[in-house]
């Protein structure tokens, strides 16, 4: 028998590393060629890596939120014939060197993860004094470090607490360690849960920051009457085929933002600020921000300023659909060029959107409401709804911006203007 | 047109940090480089701990053997006094330093390591230019490990040549000084200069502070004053040594103290003040890295404030121990390979191989108070030990201590002072590494006759009954 390290091979473009979404096999396991071995979370999508060859995992490197490097060994496969050459991994099976220095003993292969990394279940508070250090054992110590464990949170059992391995394994299992006794009373709670971010979340988080470290947000919000926009709206959706979908207000603003973008070029932009360039696009790309149960991810809706009203409202309901279920792919899950984000079904009259770098315009759009106006003097109903824009400052003025914003107002307050191709 | 090698990890530095990193790394195999300007084995292996210890084994068989010359010693009758060449001593004490030497470069071959001889210096954090006989290389790598060690410090007054030793020349004399002062008193200078004593040269020790070993608390150092008293050795503390004169009789080391200036005749001086990193002279001003005090500045992964460069040993702080750095330098490459690893010893045990010798790991008594926590602390001599008395080793003042939290009994500190004391060091490691109480200790049968006895025999001390006192 052989051992064949297979190496993270290169998922995608410019990709340096990927994240361990979740195993598909455990160590021990046997696997057929082409079985998936993991799933892998790049910038944008999750990705099956199946395996290439048909064996036994000997060694799974890395839990679920490790971040792996391409080319670094993955798994470890115990395979038919001869050597496959690839270099072995850590700790496999090696004869130890001689003294000095000390001979490295094999390390034991990572136990199986098959999910996510459970979150520190809610132990009882510890009776260990601040700073004192947890006793363990040295082989404790590691395998804690391993399974990303601060000692400090786990409850030794031994003798002047002293924390054992099954201390460990139970508390890296979730199980709450010999909870107390609570009256029926209300009582104080005092339990702090710890939530690894990892995954979704993560990449969510990593983009969140690195848009609002790096782009000085100008934020600029106006008010837009769309009573006519929304009767035109009730009309078509009146008179609609059936194999036509219902429209909602975003192909109506993706109409405006195609008609006014090729006064505005300097909004439909990518800013890569490394390099010091801005890439306008003539082609229009619009990131939808949706809300997926494993949270935001933004589907791209290409070449809106080449499709009518009808093909934008059928690919954003699919690209939807596909982003909630996950089943978004790479492709249609990067390279927007401008995103539009809606909170307006939950209600709220500003917010303040966050740029989906490195794009420079994100618009955002509240809450339709019926509210009294004054026009000609008399007070009249009329639905109005507010977009709330945020604008990379360093290459986009305010000046700039209102009038871009001004222009999408005129557009969806006169429909006519708006759908007449 | 030079060489330029790019690698995934580059060592700077072949002692026992250094090797140690290269060797991990490449059988995780990671592709590495590791650079040596001197010997592979560095300060350890060629000039420290291993020609010391070499030096101080030959002491201590001549003055065993002279005392069988002179007096009756375990019915051994020597009929005439030993002679010490102590040029063929140095061709031995080599010939072991050249083994292990040997030794490394198999162990980094076989590890599949590319070593590099000649000297290293920045151009930036990840780039070096290695002057070797065959010419410049270039590296560049994605990880960069220093390990450049430390060198011994000079008093300006007394700066190293001629007359005056740094401990490097000491252990390569080929002639037995008649009259040697040692300049400082800490671990270096003690081992020396007794071993020197041990070998016939009249030792003087200078040392600016109040007391021998300031490592050790009193009580640890008490049986080596004594011994030093016994042997006519002088030992003039608080004490500065102000340069070297010629007297009437020859050479003296002008001293100044408390008590008025001293003119100590002397053929050789050893200067023993410490060692400090070596820092300067390599490019580390090119690389971006954050310091602490003279010290680089790491994390308790080894990490440098600059990505992926990394530092190890005696660069980065005390303990300057070989085997603290060896323990980092493989954890780097652990780290390195994807592996989660943090440098988190309870203890690093320290030995000073004085007559007696010292070993010590974890807090002492004094320490254990100074952080606030309630104590047991019991002793237990070697003078009721079997072994030692079968070894001539009872006599010299030697014990065991041992150090616990009261409340619970978990063992803090383990400390031992006599003859073959350093032997305990790796059970004192040990016990304070798993997290050891009194009753472990107490409750572990120990081997008869053996010193390490002792140690359940101090613990039940402390539980408040032991055996055999």
């Amino acid at each position: 028998m052989a051992q064949y390290a297979f190496k993270l091979p290169d998922i995608g473009e410019g990709i340096a590393e990927a994240e361990i979404a979740c195993w598909r096999v455990a160590v021990g396991d046997r696997v057929e060629e082409d079985q998936p071995l993991a799933d892998m979370l790049t910038e944008k999508a999750a990705v099956e890596i199946p395996s290439p060859v048909s064996g036994r995992v000997i060694q799974l490197n890395g839990q679920a939120g490790d971040k792996v490097a391409i080319g670094s060994v993955l798994v470890l496969l115990e395979v038919e014939g001869e050597s496959s050459g690839e270099l072995p991994p850590a700790g496999v099976a090696k004869p130890a060197a001689p003294p000095p220095p000390a001979p490295v003993a094999a390390a034991p292969p990572p136990k199986p993860v098959t999910g996510q990394v459970p979150a520190a279940p809610a132990a009882p508070v510890v009776p260990r004094a601040a700073g004192e250090k947890p006793v363990a054992s040295p082989a404790v110590r590691r395998r804690a470090q391993e399974l990303g464990i601060l000692l400090s949170y786990v409850q030794g059992s031994g003798k002047a607490g002293r924390i054992t391995q099954e201390d460990l394994e139970r508390f890296a299992a979730g199980g709450a360690v010999g909870s107390a006794p609570l009256s029926t009373a209300r009582g104080p709670r005092d339990a702090v849960h710890e939530i690894r971010i990892i995954g979704l979340r993560r990449k969510i988080a990593e983009a969140m920051q690195r848009s609002k470290q790096r782009i000085p947000h100008f934020a600029y919000v106006e008010e837009v009457d769309v009573t006519a926009l929304e009767e035109a709206r009730a009309q078509l959706n009146a008179n609609r085929r059936k194999d036509q979908p219902k429209l909602t207000l975003l192909p109506f603003l993706v109409e405006a933002l195609a008609k006014a973008l090729p006064d505005f070029p300097a909004m439909n932009a990518r800013y890569d600020d490394e390099a010091g360039i801005v890439r306008r696009y003539e082609a229009l790309h619009v990131g939808i921000a949706t809300q997926t149960p494993n949270g935001l991810v933004v589907p791209v809706l290409r070449h809106a300023e080449a499709r009518d009203l009808w093909d934008t409202a059928a690919e954003i309901s699919r690209l939807a659909e596909a982003a909630r279920s996950g089943k978004g792919t790479r492709e249609e899950l990067s390279g927007s060029t401008i995103t539009i984000s809606s909170l307006g079904p939950i209600g709220g009259i500003v917010t303040t959107p966050v740029i989906n770098a490195p794009e420079v315009a994100i618009i955002g759009v509240n809450k339709i409401v019926e509210k009294p106006v004054v026009r000609g003097g008399q007070i009249v109903v009329r639905q109005c709804m507010n977009l709330s824009s945020s604008f990379d400052h360093r290459v986009i003025d305010g000046w700039d911006a209102a009038r871009f914003i001004q222009r999408l107002r005129a557009l969806l307050e006169s429909p006519v203007t708006l759908l007449v191709r | 047109m030079s060489e330029t090698i790019k690698t995934k990890v580059l060592v700077i530095g072949g002692g026992p940090g250094g090797y140690v990193a290269a060797i991990r790394a490449g059988q995780l195999g990671l592709d590495t480089v590791l650079v040596e300007a001197d010997r592979l084995g560095g300060t350890c292996l060629i000039r420290g701990c291993i020609p010391s210890k070499a030096l101080i084994h030959v002491a201590g068989k001549f003055e065993e053997m002279t005392r069988c010359a002179s007096d009756d010693s375990l019915g051994i009758r020597l009929p005439a006094a030993p002679v010490l060449d102590m040029a063929e001593a140095q061709r031995w004490k080599s010939g072991v330093v050249d083994k292990l030497n040997a030794g490394v470069g198999a162990l980094l071959r076989k590890a599949k390591v590319r070593t590099l001889n000649g000297w290293a210096t920045f151009s930036d954090a990840k780039t070096c230019s290695v002057r070797t006989e065959k010419g410049d290389v270039t590296v560049s790598a994605e990880h960069v490990i220093l390990a450049n060690g430390s060198v011994p410090v000079a008093l300006p007054d007394l700066p190293f040549g001629g007359r005056v030793l740094s401990s490097a020349d000491a252990l390569s004399l080929q002639e037995l000084p008649k009259r040697l002062v040692v300049v400082g008193a800490g671990y270096i200078g003690m081992e020396l200069g007794i071993a020197f004593a041990r070998m016939g040269s009249h030792v003087t020790f200078v040392e600016a502070g109040p007391r021998i070993l300031p490592l050790y608390d009193a009580q640890l150092t008490r049986p080596v004053e004594q011994w030093l008293k016994k042997h006519g050795i002088a030992v003039h503390v608080n004490a500065r040594a102000q340069g070297l004169a010629q007297g009437p009789d020859g050479p003296v080391l002008a001293v100044a103290n408390g008590s008025g200036p001293l003119a100590l005749p002397c053929d050789r001086v050893l200067v023993t003040v410490g060692r400090a990193p070596n820092t300067a002279g390599w490019g580390l001003e090119n690389m971006a890295v954050d310091m602490n005090g003279r010290w680089i500045k790491v994390d308790s992964q080894c990490r440098s404030s600059m990505r992926n460069v990394w530092a190890i040993g005696d660069l980065v702080g005390e303990p300057m121990l070989a085997h603290k750095a060896s323990a980092q330098g493989e954890m780097v490459a652990e780290i390195i390979a994807g592996h989660r690893r943090s440098f988190d010893p309870v203890a690093i045990a320290a030995v000073c191989f004085t007559e007696p010798e010292i070993v010590g790991a974890g807090l002492s008594p004094d320490e254990a108070k100074a952080a606030g926590i309630e104590t047991k602390v019991a002793t237990f001599p070697f003078a009721a030990n079997g072994r030692s008395l079968t070894m001539e080793a009872g006599a010299d003042g030697g014990f065991v201590r041992v150090t616990a939290r009261a409340d619970n009994h978990l063992v803090l500190g383990l400390h031992a002072v006599g003859a073959h004391a350093s032997e305990l060091s790796g059970e004192f490691a040990l016990a304070l590494e798993m997290g050891a109480r009194l009753e472990d200790l107490a409750g572990t049968i120990h081997v008869h006759p053996t010193m390490s006895e002792t140690l359940p025999e101090a613990a039940l001390a402390a539980l408040g009954h032991a055996i055999h006192l």
